[in-house]
C-alpha cells in the first residue's frame, strides 16, 4: 500500500515539475522610466532577473542598474553577447550598465554561465 | 560570507564525518554517534549551504532552475531524510550531504580563481595605458593626468617613457617599441611626421608630439574594445548548450525522481538506498561545465591573439576560420610592398650606375608618376642636380637639361633615334620577362643605361604562402595588375591560382568563383579592400603600419607581416578546437556520470556515492577551465 502511495506522490511531483518549469508563465516586464535625458531601470538579480524583460526607447541613452542579491557564482557576471558587454556584478552593489540604444531590436542577456536569461527590447521611435 | 570561508568551514566540519565513514569498519565511532553527525551536518547546512538554498528558492519562484537548485535539492533531500531516519533508528546519510557541499564549494573556489585568470586579457591591455603625460601649458612642460589631455596638445616623451596617447611626431628621432600593440618585436624608427601610438615605449630619443587621438579613439582603446566584444560574444556552436541548459535542470530532477521510484518500487531498495541514488543523480548532473566551455576558451584565445597582434572579432569568426579551404590575397600593398622600387640597373661601360641614377632622379624629381618616385627614392635629396627646361611628356616620360646635356628618362618611344647598345637591349628583354617595368635614360643621342622597376613582394610573403600550403590551404591572388606582372609575382611566391586584370568592383565576383572550391578567406588592406573583405567567408585585414582599419575584417592583423595570416588561422582553429573539446568533456561527464549515479551498473559492482558525484562534478568544471587555460601555452606558429 505504502509503495502505491509513494509511486503516486512521485508521479505528482514529476507532473508538478513539468508544469512549473515548462508551462507558460507570465514574465515580469518593465518599461524604463525616462528621467531628464536618460532612461533608467533597476534590475534585481536574485535567482534570475527581475524584471526579466526590459523595454527601452530608441535613441535615448539608457542605463540598466543591476543589483545582485544572490550569492550564486552563476550570477556574478551579466553578459550581453550582441552588445559586447561582460560586466562583473559584485554582491549587493548596484552596477550601472550603459546601453547603446541606436539600433532598435531584441537583445538577450545572460548570466556568466548562460543559465539565466533576460531580454532587452529597444522599441523604434514612433 | 565569502565562498572561500564557506568552503573552509565546510571542509573542517566534514573531515570528522569522513573519518567516521572510514573508521567505522574498525569499530571506531564519533563520540555521540549519529547525534554528533546530525549536529555537524546541521551547522554545515546553515553556514555553507544556505546560499544554495536561497538561490534555488529565488529562482524556483521565477519558474527557473539552475545548478544551485540541484545542489540544494540533492543535499536537502539527503539531510532531511537522514534526520527522519535517525528518529526511526535507521541508517543515515549525513556525510553525503556534507561531502557534496564541500566538493561543490571546492569546485566553485577553483572556478572563480581560474575564471579570473582566463579573464585577465582586457585588464592587462588596460594597464598598458600611461597615467600621466608631460604637456606644454602656460609656456612650460607640466605633468598632468592623461584624461585631461585634448587633441592638439603638445607632449614631450623622454627616453624610456611610455607614449601617453596617439599623436604625430613634431620633433625628435627615436626608436619605439610597439610590441604591446602589434606583437612586432623589433622597435620601429620614428621621426618628424610619423604616427606614434599611446602605450608604446619610447626607447632612445626624446620625442615631441601633437596629440591626434584621445579617449576611445586611440589605437589601444580600439583594441581593448575589440577584445572585450570578442570575449563577450558567443560561438554559434554554443546555441546547442543554450537549448539544453534551459530544460536540463528540470529534466534532471525528473530523472532523479524516476531513479528513486524504480529503486524503491521495483528493485526493493530501502528508502535510504533509493534516496542515495536519486541524490547522486541530482548532484552529478550539474551543468556548469557546459556553461563554462565556450566563454573561457574564447577569453583565453582572443587574449592570446591580442598579445600576438592578431585581433579576432568574435566567436562566429572562429567557426568560420575553421572551415576555410582557400586563402586569397590582394596583390599590391598586401603581398607586395605597394611602392615600386628600382631593383636592377644596367649601363653602357663608359657611364657608372650612380650617374645614371643621379641624373634620372634629377629629371624626375618634380614628376608624380609612381615609377618616377621609385627613381627619385634611389638618391639623397641633396645630391640632385638643377634641371633646366624640364618637360613632362604624357605617356612617355620626362626630359630636361643637366649641365648642358638634354637628358630623357622614360619608355622606348621617348628615346626616339637615340642609339641603344645591344647589351642594353638584352638586359631590357630580360627585365621585361621578369615582369619588371623598364625605364630608359638617354643623353647625347645615346641610351646610357636602363633601370628595372618593380613592386617587390614583402619578405614575409613567400614564407606565409609556403606555410599555408603546408597546412593544406589552396592559395590565390586577385589583382588589378596586368597578367604578366601578376604571373611573375605569383610564380615567384608559389601562389596556386592567379587572377589578374580584375577591376576593384569585380573582386567580389572573383571571390565568389573561388568559393566553389570551399570557404574563402580574403587578405587585404582594410582601406581599399573593404568590399572584398566583406564578401569573403572570412575577411583578414592587414595593418598598413600607420593606419589600421580595425572596423573592417573579421580578423585584424596589427603588424605588416604576412606570416601572421597562417598564425591567425591556426589560433582560430586551436581556440575553436578547445571549445569543441570542452563541450565534449562536459557532455561526457554527464553521459557517463548519470547512469553510474542512477545505479545502472550496480550489477557489476560499480556505483557512485553522492559524495563522489559531488567531486566528479567539481572536477568537470575545473577540467574544462584548465583545458581552456592551456591555450595560453599552445604552440601557434
Amino acid at each position: 500500500m505504502i509503495k502505491v502511495i509513494v509511486g503516486i506522490v512521485g508521479i505528482i511531483f514529476i507532473i508538478g515539475i513539468v508544469w512549473w518549469f515548462f508551462g507558460k508563465h507570465q514574465v515580469a516586464e518593465s518599461t524604463a522610466v525616462i528621467e531628464g535625458q536618460k532612461q533608467r531601470i533597476k534590475i534585481n538579480v536574485d535567482g534570475g532577473y527581475s524584471p526579466e524583460k526590459v523595454v527601452l526607447k530608441q535613441n535615448v541613452p539608457a542605463e540598466l542598474i543591476f543589483t545582485r542579491k544572490d550569492a550564486s557564482s552563476c550570477l556574478d557576471h551579466v553578459v550581453f553577447p550582441d552588445l559586447g558587454i561582460n560586466q562583473a556584478l559584485p554582491k549587493d552593489q548596484p552596477v550601472t550598465v550603459k546601453i547603446d540604444t541606436k539600433e532598435a531590436g531584441d537583445y538577450n542577456w545572460a548570466c556568466g554561465m548562460n543559465m539565466f536569461h533576460g531580454q532587452l527590447k529597444i522599441e523604434p521611435e514612433a | 560570507m565569502r565562498i572561500e570561508t564557506r568552503f573552509w568551514s565546510a571542509l573542517v566540519l566534514t573531515l570528522p564525518l569522513l573519518a567516521e565513514m572510514i573508521l567505522t569498519p574498525l569499530g571506531i565511532m564519533l563520540p555521540g554517534g549519529v547525534w554528533t553527525m546530525a549536529a555537524i551536518t546541521t551547522v554545515i547546512m546553515l553556514i555553507a549551504a544556505r546560499p544554495f538554498w536561497h538561490s534555488a528558492w529565488a529562482s524556483f519562484k521565477k519558474h527557473h532552475a539552475n545548478m544551485d537548485t540541484l545542489v540544494a535539492v540533492g543535499t536537502a533531500t539527503a539531510y532531511l531524510y537522514s534526520l527522519w531516519a535517525m528518529m526511526q533508528a535507521q541508517p543515515v546519510y549525513f556525510e553525503s550531504a556534507a561531502v557534496v557541499i564541500t566538493f561543490v564549494l571546492l569546485g566553485q573556489v577553483l572556478e572563480v580563481r581560474m575564471r579570473e585568470q582566463a579573464n585577465t586579457g582586457v585588464e592587462k591591455l588596460m594597464q598598458l595605458q600611461a597615467n600621466t603625460a608631460e604637456v606644454w601649458r602656460d609656456g612650460r612642460y607640466q605633468e598632468i593626468a592623461i584624461d585631461q589631455l585634448q587633441v592638439g596638445d603638445q607632449l614631450r616623451v623622454k627616453p624610456g617613457e611610455k607614449i601617453p596617447l596617439d599623436g604625430i611626431v613634431l620633433e625628435g628621432n627615436s626608436s619605439v617599441n610597439e610590441a604591446m600593440l602589434t606583437g612586432e618585436s623589433l622597435p620601429v624608427q620614428k621621426q618628424k611626421d610619423d604616427q606614434v601610438f599611446g602605450a608604446t615605449l619610447n626607447q632612445n630619443g626624446t620625442l615631441v608630439l601633437r596629440v591626434n587621438k584621445v579617449g576611445s579613439e586611440t589605437m589601444l582603446q580600439q583594441i581593448i574594445e575589440v577584445v572585450r566584444k570578442a570575449q563577450a560574444s558567443q560561438a554559434p556552436i554554443q546555441k546547442l548548450t543554450d537549448q539544453i541548459s534551459d530544460v536540463f535542470v528540470p529534466a534532471v530532477l525528473i530523472v532523479s525522481i524516476l531513479t528513486f521510484l524504480v529503486w524503491y518500487l521495483f528493485l526493493d531498495a530501502t528508502v535510504g538506498q533509493a534516496i542515495n541514488y536519486a541524490v547522486a543523480v541530482v548532484v552529478i548532473a550539474c551543468p556548469c561545465a557546459l556553461g563554462l566551455a565556450t566563454p573561457t576558451a574564447l577569453m583565453v584565445g582572443t587574449a592570446r591573439g591580442a598579445k600576438l597582434g592578431i585581433l579576432i572579432k568574435n566567436g562566429t569568426v572562429l567557426e568560420q576560420a575553421n572551415q576555410i579551404k582557400v586563402v586569397a590575397f590582394d596583390k599590391t600593398g598586401t603581398l607586395t610592398e605597394g611602392t615600386p622600387k628600382v631593383t636592377q640597373t644596367s649601363t653602357i661601360p663608359q657611364v657608372d650606375t650612380q650617374q645614371i641614377l643621379n641624373w634620372a632622379a634629377s629629371v624626375e624629381q618634380v614628376s608624380e608618376h609612381p615609377l618616377a618616385q621609385a627613381v627619385v627614392a634611389t638618391v639623397n635629396a641633396d645630391e640632385l642636380q638643377p634641371v633646366h627646361n624640364f618637360k613632362a611628356i604624357a605617356g612617355q616620360g620626362a626630359q630636361g637639361e643637366i649641365n648642358g646635356h638634354l637628358v630623357a628618362v622614360g619608355n622606348l618611344t621617348l628615346m626616339g633615334d637615340a642609339t641603344l647598345a645591344p647589351q642594353l637591349q638584352t638586359a631590357a628583354a630580360t627585365y621585361m620577362q621578369q615582369a619588371q617595368s623598364v625605364v630608359y635614360v638617354a643623353w647625347d643621342q645615346q641610351v646610357q643605361g636602363i633601370l628595372a622597376i618593380q613592386d617587390q613582394p614583402k619578405a614575409s610573403a613567400k614564407p606565409a604562402i609556403q606555410q599555408l600550403k603546408q597546412a593544406n590551404y589552396q592559395t590565390a591572388m586577385i589583382t588589378g595588375d596586368n597578367q604578366n606582372v601578376a604571373q611573375a609575382i605569383g610564380q615567384q611566391l608559389g601562389v596556386d591560382e592567379i587572377q589578374a586584370e580584375v577591376l576593384p568592383n569585380q573582386k567580389a565576383d572573383h571571390l565568389q568563383q573561388l568559393q566553389s572550391n570551399g570557404p574563402v578567406a580574403f587578405v587585404g588592406d582594410g582601406l581599399n579592400d573593404a568590399p572584398a573583405l566583406a564578401t569573403a567567408d572570412l575577411g583578414i585585414a592587414m595593418g598598413t603600419g600607420t593606419d589600421i582599419a580595425i572596423d573592417t575584417g573579421d580578423i585584424v592583423l596589427m603588424k605588416n607581416n604576412l606570416t601572421d595570416v597562417p598564425k591567425a588561422l591556426k589560433l582560430s582553429q586551436k581556440t575553436f578546437m578547445k571549445i569543441k573539446e570542452n563541450l565534449f568533456w562536459a557532455f561526457v561527464y554527464n553521459i557517463i556520470g548519470l547512469p553510474l549515479a542512477a545505479g545502472l551498473f550496480v550489477k557489476w559492482g560499480v556505483t557512485l556515492s553522492p559524495g563522489f558525484a559531488g567531486l566528479a562534478m567539481a572536477l568537470s568544471s575545473v577540467s574544462v577551465l584548465a583545458n581552456s587555460l592551456l591555450l595560453k601555452f599552445d604552440k601557434i606558429s
